[in-house]
């Protein structure tokens, strides 16, 4: 059965395609496709085909859309829509420090749909007891565990530390990665600092542009829940391209287009 | 689909026969985004969502009767749709909502 594989896969956190044929008689078939193997049938096997490479092209992408084919596949077809629903393994959020304001960050990031991890040099500190929601609680020097992690554009980097001896070093790695947030808490004037040190050690302005230092969105935040829901809505609006503002004041519609958009 | 995934598979161990709607397609400005799921038993629960409660109803009843027909079906609603009136999108946009049993 599709479904029971489609459940494993997610169960598993393997990324996996799912993709339903929306025109003719054959509307509601199902195709299950992953990285290597796939399984269902679409009506025929080269629409199968032509469906199987597709959603590995989407799944690569982490993105669902609609493709319209022919009959038997052909790629400028307009016979059959497919829709291509891919699955991905959540992002991850790392959150270095572990301090009160840690706490409250996992617990965000858990809300939001992100396999949080705290790192934190610290035995003492680093506790599952102390990050009761955080996925994975670990021991280690900030700047060594980044250097070794898996880091994609949808990874969110928050710098809690707010320590130079652990920031600057850190900092260097995280700028070397593709992580879609690179958030760093401290003063203004600590952010400054860090500034110059990082532009000292070879730094350019564009590559410090990318850090979100001070941290967060301007609401006043006072307590760790407060600020973890001022870095919460930097990350998204970031992320959507947004300055963060109240809606009251602003033009554009709510939500952003999406790639789906006029695609029936 | 992954936040209803265990509650479907409940329904599924209890025997319960199963629609599944999800968002196939947005235009404009929509609440939920592509892949966006609401699933319904045939004691008539329901668990997930595809918009911000606008359509909900409505798409809860093809559910039902696609549980019972078995029939599969592409439904949009929007302000394009003659449904508009009654059924419409608060926020303005369109969405197509594929509706089918979850028999494969």
């Amino acid at each position: 059965m599709i479904f029971e594989r489609l459940a494993d896969s997610l169960r598993t956190a393997q990324p996996a395609a799912l993709v339903t044929r929306l025109d003719g008689p054959q509307t509601g078939a199902k195709l299950l496709v992953h990285v290597d193997t796939a399984w269902g049938d679409l009506g025929t096997s080269g629409l199968t085909h032509a469906a199987t490479q597709e959603a590995r092209a989407l799944l690569a992408a982490g993105q669902t859309a609609i493709r319209t084919f022919g009959e038997d596949g052909e790629p400028v077809g307009m016979d059959v829509r497919v829709f291509i629903q891919a699955f991905v393994p959540k992002p991850n959020m790392y959150i270095f420090g572990a301090i009160d304001f840690s706490r409250a960050m996992a617990r965000m990031g858990k809300y939001l749909g992100y396999t949080v991890s705290v790192i934190d040099a610290r035995p003492i500190f680093a506790t599952k007891a102390r990050l009761p929601d955080a996925d994975n609680v670990i021991v280690a020097w900030p700047d060594d565990f980044l250097a070794s992690a898996p880091v994609d554009e949808r990874t969110v980097l928050i710098i809690l530390t707010h320590d130079v001896k652990f920031d600057i070093p850190l900092l260097h790695v995280a700028l070397r990665t593709t992580a879609g947030y690179i958030g760093a808490m401290g003063s203004r004037r600590t952010h400054a600092n860090r500034i110059e040190a990082l532009r000292r050690s070879g730094r350019s302005d564009a590559e410090i542009a990318r850090i979100s230092g001070p941290i967060g969105l301007d609401i006043g935040a006072r307590t760790p829940e407060e600020t973890a829901v001022s870095i919460a809505g930097e990350i998204i609006a970031l992320r959507e391209n947004r300055r963060g503002g109240r809606l009251i004041d602003g033009t554009l519609p709510v939500h952003n287009a999406r790639l789906a958009d006029a695609m029936l | 689909m992954m936040e209803i995934l265990e509650t479907i598979e409940r329904w599924r161990g209890e025997g319960q026969r199963i629609a599944i709607a999800t968002v196939v397609g947005v235009e404009k400005s929509a609440p939920r985004d592509p892949g966006a799921a609401l699933a319904v038993n045939e004691r008539g629960d329901v668990a997930g969502s595809v918009s911000g409660g606008c359509v909900e109803s409505a798409v809860y009843e093809e559910a039902q009767d696609a549980i019972v027909s078995g029939r599969a079906r592409l439904v949009t609603y929007g302000i394009s749709d003659a449904d508009a009136i009654s059924v419409g999108l608060t926020c303005g946009g369109t969405i197509h909502v594929f509706v089918e049993r979850l028999d494969w």
